[in-house]
């Protein structure tokens, strides 16, 4: 398979079949919180997008140092660590650098942090045995493939705040039924690649 | 905390406070390792202990660590208990680790555990806050078996597959694989949240997020949100 096979091969496993949110399940605090509205859901898909790509940038060398030192165990720690000080760093580059980009997107980068599914992208890498390439494109795209379902959540929930709910199920357990539905839906591209 | 004792302490996790169906905490691992009662069950004693050592920990260290970076010191000792979890798993239920996969390395990022230091651990003294601990875990251990026996019933058509116990139901159940498949975990889930909602006599919650976001009073990020619901220590 040549390398643009594999690339868009990659691409569409992350945002159709393997989708992280409405397959996996990973990411589900940010999908049921942000997705109110149209613009911040694509805000934070921006923000998601690029942390997961400089996360997996970072947290890869990282990897092959301590399995020289052979001290894998320590990936964990080591890199929620990197993921947390790198969130900072983003922060305060961006605040003084691109102030416009910045003020779009500053309000969602504390909450990445404790987003499962930026850690989860960077352990899969290594789980997956991807290159140091690729590892960074599949990093972006899921984080691409997060994005598309917060998107899609936005105008589905839009509608429900419109429907008449009985009154138990009002709030969330309406909009997790909602994203049941959602998820259904993508389970028809499931063996597509 | 005087008033109630500590039993109070243990107890509210379980219904009134239970941080997966009245505060909506931890979803992922919630809705990913459900679709079978054993790794539900797994998963949801893994955090607790997990949970248990951490709140100990930073219990006993919340006089040593210093507020400004507090946060990156719980993520290490969560961390650290988390990588101790996976080591014992993979030593003595290697199937249960098989299963579980990354999830067990996602208990870290789990905000139950985060939200409970910060909002628990580390006001309070060792013993209360392990009791915390206790509490919240078999909260959470109990929702997450209850998703996960629902799921399993309706989705495969057997109970605790795997174990000694299981419990296999003829092939003439009627079984729906949708209950297998995240779609189901979040219907079981939404029914379950609605179902505590009428239990507790409160109304559930409007949105996950900041609001039900334990970081809420220290994360820059939510200026905008409401405050989220401090301990009355």
């Amino acid at each position: 398979m040549n390398l643009f096979q594999s690339l868009i091969t990659t691409l569409l496993a992350a945002v159709l079949t393997d989708n992280y949110v409405l397959s996996r399940s990973i990411g589900i605090c940010p999908f049921l919180g942000v997705s109110k509205k149209l613009s911040s859901s694509l805000g934070m898909g921006a923000a998601v997008i690029f942390v997961m790509g400089c996360a997996a940038a970072a947290t890869y060398p990282i990897y092959q140092l301590l399995a020289m030192l052979h001290l894998e165990y320590l990936q964990t720690v080591a890199f929620i660590l990197i993921i947390a000080l790198f969130v900072q760093l983003v922060e305060i580059a961006m605040k003084k650098l691109l102030p416009p980009l910045y003020r779009a997107l500053g309000v969602y980068l504390p909450l990445i942090t404790t987003n499962c599914a930026v850690l989860n992208v960077t352990l899969n890498n290594i789980d997956d045995g991807y290159s140091y390439g690729m590892a960074i494109w599949n990093a972006i795209c899921v984080g691409i493939g997060f994005t598309i379902a917060l998107v899609i959540f936005s105008g589905v929930r839009s509608r429900i705040e419109a429907a008449d709910i009985p009154e138990t199920f009002k709030g969330i357990p309406a909009t997790l039924v909602a994203a049941a539905l959602v998820s259904v839906s993508f389970t028809a591209f499931s063996g597509m690649i | 905390m005087k008033n109630k004792g500590y039993l109070h302490e243990f107890t509210k996790g379980l219904l009134k406070e239970n941080p997966t169906l009245v505060g909506l905490l931890g979803m992922c691992p919630t809705l990913a390792v459900t679709s079978q009662a054993f790794n539900a069950l797994g998963m949801g004693l893994a955090t607790m202990f997990v949970l248990v050592g951490s709140n100990l920990m930073i219990s006993l260290l919340r006089k040593v660590i210093p507020a400004t970076v507090k946060l990156p010191c719980y993520i290490v000792i969560i961390a650290g208990f988390v990588t101790i979890v996976d080591f014992l798993l993979h030593g003595f239920l290697p199937e249960l680790h098989e299963n579980l996969g990354t999830f067990l390395s996602l208990i870290t990022v789990n905000c139950i555990i985060l939200g409970r230091a910060e909002m628990f651990a580390s006001k309070n003294p060792p013993l209360p806050s392990v009791l915390d601990g206790l509490g919240m875990g078999a909260g959470f251990t109990l929702s997450l078996l209850a998703i996960g026996t629902i799921r399993e019933i309706l989705g495969a058509g057997s109970w605790m597959a795997g174990t000694p116990i299981a419990i296999v139901f003829p092939d003439a159940f009627p079984t729906l694989s949708i209950f297998s498949s995240t779609a189901g975990g979040f219907l079981t889930l939404g029914v379950l949240v609605a179902l505590a909602g009428l239990l507790t006599k409160k109304k559930p919650p409007a949105e996950v997020g900041c609001a039900a976001c334990p970081m809420a009073g220290s994360c820059t990020g939510c200026t905008a949100a409401p405050e989220g619901k401090e301990e009355t220590a």
